[in-house]
Protein backbone atom coordinates (compact mmCIF):
# COMPACT_ATOMS: atom_id res chain seq x y z
CA UNK A 1 0.00 0.00 0.00
CA UNK A 2 1.19 3.61 -0.67
CA UNK A 3 0.73 6.56 1.08
CA UNK A 4 -0.74 9.30 -0.63
CA UNK A 5 2.29 11.52 -0.93
CA UNK A 6 1.41 14.99 1.42
CA UNK A 7 0.88 18.19 -0.60
CA UNK A 8 2.85 20.94 0.06
CA UNK A 9 0.57 24.05 1.09
CA UNK A 10 1.28 26.27 -2.02
CA UNK A 11 3.30 29.48 -0.24
CA UNK A 12 2.48 32.90 -0.70
CA UNK A 13 4.28 34.39 -3.29
CA UNK A 14 6.93 36.83 -1.57
CA UNK A 15 9.24 39.35 -2.21
CA UNK A 16 12.67 40.45 -0.82
CA UNK A 17 12.80 43.99 0.87
CA UNK A 18 15.12 46.25 2.01
CA UNK A 19 13.99 47.98 4.96
CA UNK A 20 15.63 51.44 5.15
CA UNK A 21 15.51 55.00 7.37
CA UNK A 22 15.44 58.69 6.01
CA UNK A 23 14.84 60.64 8.90
CA UNK A 24 13.87 58.65 11.41
CA UNK A 25 11.06 57.14 8.61
CA UNK A 26 10.74 53.24 7.53
CA UNK A 27 10.90 52.67 4.06
CA UNK A 28 11.04 49.32 2.26
CA UNK A 29 13.18 48.88 -1.42
CA UNK A 30 12.61 45.73 -3.48
CA UNK A 31 16.02 44.40 -3.01
CA UNK A 32 15.88 43.48 -6.31
CA UNK A 33 15.68 46.99 -7.14
CA UNK A 34 18.49 48.34 -5.32
CA UNK A 35 21.66 47.62 -7.67
CA UNK A 36 24.59 48.75 -5.13
CA UNK A 37 25.01 50.11 -1.77
CA UNK A 38 27.64 52.36 -1.22
CA UNK A 39 28.68 55.03 1.50
CA UNK A 40 28.41 58.62 1.25
CA UNK A 41 31.98 58.73 2.36
CA UNK A 42 32.97 57.12 -0.57
CA UNK A 43 31.08 58.52 -3.20
CA UNK A 44 33.05 62.21 -2.20
CA UNK A 45 35.80 61.89 -5.02
CA UNK A 46 33.35 61.30 -8.16
CA UNK A 47 30.37 63.17 -6.98
CA UNK A 48 30.41 66.51 -8.83
CA UNK A 49 28.10 69.51 -7.94
CA UNK A 50 24.93 70.25 -9.98
CA UNK A 51 22.33 73.24 -9.65
CA UNK A 52 18.70 72.56 -11.39
CA UNK A 53 16.38 75.26 -10.58
CA UNK A 54 13.80 74.53 -8.32
CA UNK A 55 14.94 71.09 -7.47
CA UNK A 56 16.45 71.11 -3.71
CA UNK A 57 16.46 67.34 -4.08
CA UNK A 58 19.45 66.71 -6.04
CA UNK A 59 23.14 68.75 -5.64
CA UNK A 60 25.43 66.32 -6.60
CA UNK A 61 25.59 63.35 -9.97
CA UNK A 62 28.13 61.50 -10.76
CA UNK A 63 29.12 59.79 -14.22
CA UNK A 64 29.69 55.73 -15.06
CA UNK A 65 30.70 55.27 -18.11
CA UNK A 66 28.07 57.15 -20.60
CA UNK A 67 25.67 57.32 -17.95
CA UNK A 68 24.87 59.66 -15.58
CA UNK A 69 23.31 59.03 -12.18
CA UNK A 70 21.98 61.78 -10.08
CA UNK A 71 22.14 61.66 -6.03
CA UNK A 72 18.91 62.14 -4.83
CA UNK A 73 18.47 63.36 -1.18
CA UNK A 74 15.74 60.87 -0.15
CA UNK A 75 14.59 63.53 2.85
CA UNK A 76 13.83 66.20 0.59
CA UNK A 77 12.73 64.06 -1.68
CA UNK A 78 9.73 63.20 0.59
CA UNK A 79 9.69 66.50 2.53
CA UNK A 80 11.06 64.83 5.61
CA UNK A 81 13.43 66.88 8.00
CA UNK A 82 17.35 67.03 6.90
CA UNK A 83 19.17 64.47 7.87
CA UNK A 84 23.33 63.82 7.46
CA UNK A 85 22.45 60.55 4.80
CA UNK A 86 25.24 57.84 5.29
CA UNK A 87 24.40 55.47 2.77
CA UNK A 88 23.54 55.66 -1.07
CA UNK A 89 21.27 53.02 -2.76
CA UNK A 90 22.29 52.74 -6.93
CA UNK A 91 18.59 51.89 -7.84
CA UNK A 92 18.36 49.47 -11.00
CA UNK A 93 17.36 50.97 -14.35
CA UNK A 94 17.02 54.08 -13.20
CA UNK A 95 19.38 57.16 -13.11
CA UNK A 96 18.89 57.44 -9.24
CA UNK A 97 21.36 57.42 -6.52
CA UNK A 98 19.07 57.82 -3.36
CA UNK A 99 20.56 58.73 -0.04
CA UNK A 100 19.20 57.14 2.94
CA UNK A 101 20.44 57.33 7.07
CA UNK A 102 20.96 53.65 7.20
CA UNK A 103 20.01 50.09 6.59
CA UNK A 104 17.54 48.83 8.82
CA UNK A 105 17.16 45.11 7.39
CA UNK A 106 16.12 42.77 4.80
CA UNK A 107 13.59 40.57 5.40
CA UNK A 108 10.34 39.21 3.24
CA UNK A 109 6.79 40.49 2.31
CA UNK A 110 4.28 38.19 1.36
CA UNK A 111 1.76 41.10 0.42
CA UNK A 112 1.69 44.37 -1.16
CA UNK A 113 -1.46 46.11 -0.65
CA UNK A 114 -2.11 49.06 -3.41
CA UNK A 115 -1.84 52.38 -2.05
CA UNK A 116 -5.34 53.64 -0.98
CA UNK A 117 -7.05 55.63 -3.50
CA UNK A 118 -7.44 58.63 -1.29
CA UNK A 119 -3.69 59.13 -1.47
CA UNK A 120 -3.86 61.04 -4.64
CA UNK A 121 -0.89 63.31 -4.67
CA UNK A 122 2.69 63.10 -5.73
CA UNK A 123 2.79 59.89 -3.32
CA UNK A 124 1.32 57.97 -6.25
CA UNK A 125 4.59 58.08 -7.94
CA UNK A 126 6.53 57.57 -5.01
CA UNK A 127 4.89 54.43 -3.67
CA UNK A 128 4.20 50.88 -5.48
CA UNK A 129 1.55 50.42 -2.36
CA UNK A 130 1.76 49.44 1.66
CA UNK A 131 2.91 46.40 3.26
CA UNK A 132 2.51 45.52 7.09
CA UNK A 133 5.20 43.85 9.01
CA UNK A 134 5.45 43.24 12.40
CA UNK A 135 2.50 45.11 13.08
CA UNK A 136 3.53 48.08 11.19
CA UNK A 137 2.90 49.54 8.20
CA UNK A 138 5.48 50.41 5.68
CA UNK A 139 5.10 51.89 2.30
CA UNK A 140 7.53 50.40 -0.66
CA UNK A 141 9.10 52.79 -2.84
CA UNK A 142 8.34 53.07 -6.62
CA UNK A 143 12.42 53.06 -8.02
CA UNK A 144 11.18 55.39 -10.42
CA UNK A 145 9.26 57.45 -8.30
CA UNK A 146 12.21 59.68 -7.05
CA UNK A 147 12.64 61.42 -10.50
CA UNK A 148 10.15 62.40 -12.93
CA UNK A 149 11.27 63.03 -16.53
CA UNK A 150 10.30 66.66 -16.65
CA UNK A 151 12.95 66.41 -13.24
CA UNK A 152 15.52 64.85 -15.33
CA UNK A 153 15.21 67.00 -18.10
CA UNK A 154 15.80 69.78 -15.80
CA UNK A 155 18.80 67.75 -14.58
CA UNK A 156 19.97 66.77 -18.19
CA UNK A 157 20.11 70.64 -18.84
CA UNK A 158 21.93 71.65 -16.02
CA UNK A 159 24.89 69.30 -16.47
CA UNK A 160 28.49 70.92 -16.38
CA UNK A 161 30.58 69.50 -19.30
CA UNK A 162 31.90 66.34 -18.93
CA UNK A 163 35.41 66.07 -16.97
CA UNK A 164 37.79 63.54 -17.58
CA UNK A 165 38.93 63.22 -14.05
CA UNK A 166 35.09 62.71 -13.11
CA UNK A 167 34.97 59.12 -13.35
CA UNK A 168 33.93 58.10 -10.01
CA UNK A 169 36.07 55.27 -7.72
CA UNK A 170 34.53 52.06 -7.25
CA UNK A 171 33.96 51.48 -3.77
CA UNK A 172 30.64 50.00 -3.77
CA UNK A 173 28.80 46.69 -2.62
CA UNK A 174 27.29 44.90 -5.54
CA UNK A 175 23.69 43.50 -4.16
CA UNK A 176 23.45 39.60 -4.49
CA UNK A 177 20.02 39.51 -6.35
CA UNK B 1 -50.83 52.05 5.92
CA UNK B 2 -48.39 53.43 8.68
CA UNK B 3 -47.49 57.33 8.90
CA UNK B 4 -43.68 55.38 8.39
CA UNK B 5 -44.27 53.82 5.76
CA UNK B 6 -45.38 56.49 4.12
CA UNK B 7 -42.36 58.53 4.62
CA UNK B 8 -39.84 56.33 3.58
CA UNK B 9 -37.68 55.60 6.70
CA UNK B 10 -34.57 54.72 6.17
CA UNK B 11 -31.47 53.93 8.57
CA UNK B 12 -28.80 56.62 8.95
CA UNK B 13 -25.83 56.73 11.49
CA UNK B 14 -25.67 59.89 13.67
CA UNK B 15 -22.09 61.03 14.22
CA UNK B 16 -20.08 63.61 15.97
CA UNK B 17 -17.76 65.85 15.27
CA UNK B 18 -17.50 68.43 18.29
CA UNK B 19 -20.47 69.89 18.95
CA UNK B 20 -22.32 69.08 15.86
CA UNK B 21 -23.76 66.18 14.34
CA UNK B 22 -23.82 64.63 10.93
CA UNK B 23 -25.29 61.96 9.52
CA UNK B 24 -24.29 59.02 6.90
CA UNK B 25 -26.28 56.38 5.20
CA UNK B 26 -26.23 53.49 7.68
CA UNK B 27 -25.19 51.22 4.16
CA UNK B 28 -22.37 53.02 3.50
CA UNK B 29 -20.62 52.34 6.89
CA UNK B 30 -18.98 49.26 7.63
CA UNK B 31 -17.77 49.39 12.04
CA UNK B 32 -17.20 51.97 14.74
CA UNK B 33 -13.84 50.86 16.26
CA UNK B 34 -11.82 52.46 19.36
CA UNK B 35 -8.68 54.45 18.71
CA UNK B 36 -5.57 52.86 17.89
CA UNK B 37 -2.35 53.58 16.40
CA UNK B 38 -1.98 55.61 13.60
CA UNK B 39 0.75 54.92 11.04
CA UNK B 40 2.26 57.80 9.73
CA UNK B 41 4.33 58.22 6.50
CA UNK B 42 5.74 61.23 3.53
CA UNK B 43 2.87 62.11 1.45
CA UNK B 44 1.07 65.39 0.12
CA UNK B 45 -2.51 64.42 0.59
CA UNK B 46 -3.26 67.32 3.87
CA UNK B 47 -6.85 65.29 4.45
CA UNK B 48 -4.85 62.13 4.82
CA UNK B 49 -3.14 61.86 8.41
CA UNK B 50 -2.16 57.84 8.51
CA UNK B 51 -3.37 54.73 8.27
CA UNK B 52 -4.86 52.05 10.77
CA UNK B 53 -4.27 48.87 10.58
CA UNK B 54 -8.15 47.20 10.80
CA UNK B 55 -8.79 43.14 10.26
CA UNK B 56 -5.95 42.87 7.99
CA UNK B 57 -6.79 45.84 6.00
CA UNK B 58 -4.79 49.16 5.99
CA UNK B 59 -7.23 51.73 6.03
CA UNK B 60 -6.52 55.52 5.42
CA UNK B 61 -7.62 58.02 8.15
CA UNK B 62 -9.72 60.83 6.59
CA UNK B 63 -10.19 63.71 9.44
CA UNK B 64 -13.40 65.47 7.73
CA UNK B 65 -13.42 67.97 11.00
CA UNK B 66 -12.05 70.50 9.16
CA UNK B 67 -14.15 70.68 6.06
CA UNK B 68 -17.19 70.48 8.47
CA UNK B 69 -16.98 72.44 11.12
CA UNK B 70 -13.31 74.55 10.52
CA UNK B 71 -10.65 72.91 12.86
CA UNK B 72 -9.45 69.72 13.21
CA UNK B 73 -10.84 67.26 15.86
CA UNK B 74 -8.58 67.97 19.57
CA UNK B 75 -9.77 64.81 20.98
CA UNK B 76 -11.20 61.40 19.24
CA UNK B 77 -13.20 58.68 20.75
CA UNK B 78 -13.79 56.17 17.90
CA UNK B 79 -12.90 55.71 14.10
CA UNK B 80 -16.16 55.54 12.18
CA UNK B 81 -15.38 52.91 9.31
CA UNK B 82 -16.93 53.75 6.14
CA UNK B 83 -17.26 52.55 2.69
CA UNK B 84 -15.80 55.40 -0.03
CA UNK B 85 -16.63 54.47 -3.25
CA UNK B 86 -14.37 55.30 -6.53
CA UNK B 87 -16.40 54.78 -9.51
CA UNK B 88 -17.18 50.67 -9.18
CA UNK B 89 -14.12 49.92 -6.64
CA UNK B 90 -14.86 50.66 -2.84
CA UNK B 91 -12.22 51.14 0.04
CA UNK B 92 -12.64 51.40 3.52
CA UNK B 93 -11.61 54.96 4.84
CA UNK B 94 -11.74 55.33 9.05
CA UNK B 95 -13.71 58.66 10.23
CA UNK B 96 -12.33 60.00 13.34
CA UNK B 97 -15.32 61.25 15.60
CA UNK B 98 -15.73 62.89 18.84
CA UNK B 99 -18.68 60.73 20.62
CA UNK B 100 -20.56 57.57 20.35
CA UNK B 101 -22.55 57.29 17.25
CA UNK B 102 -26.36 56.61 17.07
CA UNK B 103 -28.32 54.25 14.67
CA UNK B 104 -31.87 56.17 13.42
CA UNK B 105 -34.32 55.96 10.92
CA UNK B 106 -35.65 58.91 9.24
CA UNK B 107 -36.36 60.20 6.07
CA UNK B 108 -34.01 62.04 3.91
CA UNK B 109 -34.97 65.47 2.63
CA UNK B 110 -33.47 66.31 -0.88
CA UNK B 111 -30.33 68.74 -1.39
CA UNK B 112 -31.33 72.19 -2.95
CA UNK B 113 -29.06 73.32 -5.78
CA UNK B 114 -27.24 75.51 -2.90
CA UNK B 115 -26.36 72.66 -0.84
CA UNK B 116 -22.77 71.80 -1.05
CA UNK B 117 -21.39 68.62 -3.02
CA UNK B 118 -20.87 67.06 0.20
CA UNK B 119 -24.47 67.30 1.40
CA UNK B 120 -25.93 64.54 0.12
CA UNK B 121 -29.11 65.35 2.08
CA UNK B 122 -31.16 66.39 5.17
CA UNK B 123 -32.84 64.75 8.09
CA UNK B 124 -34.90 66.23 11.26
CA UNK B 125 -33.77 64.51 14.07
CA UNK B 126 -34.52 65.00 17.93
CA UNK B 127 -35.46 69.16 17.12
CA UNK B 128 -32.36 69.42 14.70
CA UNK B 129 -31.77 69.63 11.10
CA UNK B 130 -28.83 67.38 10.45
CA UNK B 131 -26.61 67.20 6.66
CA UNK B 132 -26.42 63.86 5.62
CA UNK B 133 -23.16 63.63 4.21
CA UNK B 134 -21.82 62.49 0.82
CA UNK B 135 -18.11 60.54 2.41
CA UNK B 136 -17.91 60.73 -2.06
CA UNK B 137 -17.57 63.80 -2.43
CA UNK B 138 -15.75 65.26 0.95
CA UNK B 139 -12.68 62.68 1.26
CA UNK B 140 -10.13 62.67 -1.57
CA UNK B 141 -9.74 60.86 -4.42
CA UNK B 142 -8.47 60.95 -7.98
CA UNK B 143 -11.13 62.98 -9.11
CA UNK B 144 -9.76 66.01 -6.65
CA UNK B 145 -6.55 65.27 -8.63
CA UNK B 146 -8.28 65.92 -11.96
CA UNK B 147 -10.37 68.47 -10.73
CA UNK B 148 -7.02 70.54 -9.47
CA UNK B 149 -5.54 69.58 -13.03
CA UNK B 150 -8.32 71.00 -14.70
CA UNK B 151 -8.70 74.14 -12.86
CA UNK B 152 -4.63 74.57 -13.43
CA UNK B 153 -5.12 73.88 -16.82
CA UNK B 154 -8.06 76.39 -17.30
CA UNK B 155 -5.81 79.20 -15.67
CA UNK B 156 -2.82 78.50 -17.40
CA UNK B 157 -5.12 79.01 -20.65
CA UNK B 158 -6.75 82.44 -19.54
CA UNK B 159 -5.62 85.07 -21.38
Amino acid sequence: MRLAVPVKPRSARSEQIILFRISDQLFAVSSSSVQEVRSTDSLAGGAREIDAPGLRKVHRFMRRGDKTLFIVNGAAHFGLPPSRGTLVFVLCNTRTALVIDSIEKMTTMTRLQALPLSFCHEERQWYRGLTALDQTVVPVVHPEGFLSSEELMLLDAALPPPEDSSEEPDGGTELEQ
Amino acid sequence: MTVSAELELKPFVLLRLGERRFAVAADGIVELVPPSRVFRFPHQTPQIEGLILRRGRIVPVCDVAEALIGKRLASRRFYLIALRRYGARTEWVALPVTGECELINAERMAVSESDEPHVAGWLSHGGDVIEVLNLDALTPGPEELLANSTTAEALENRP
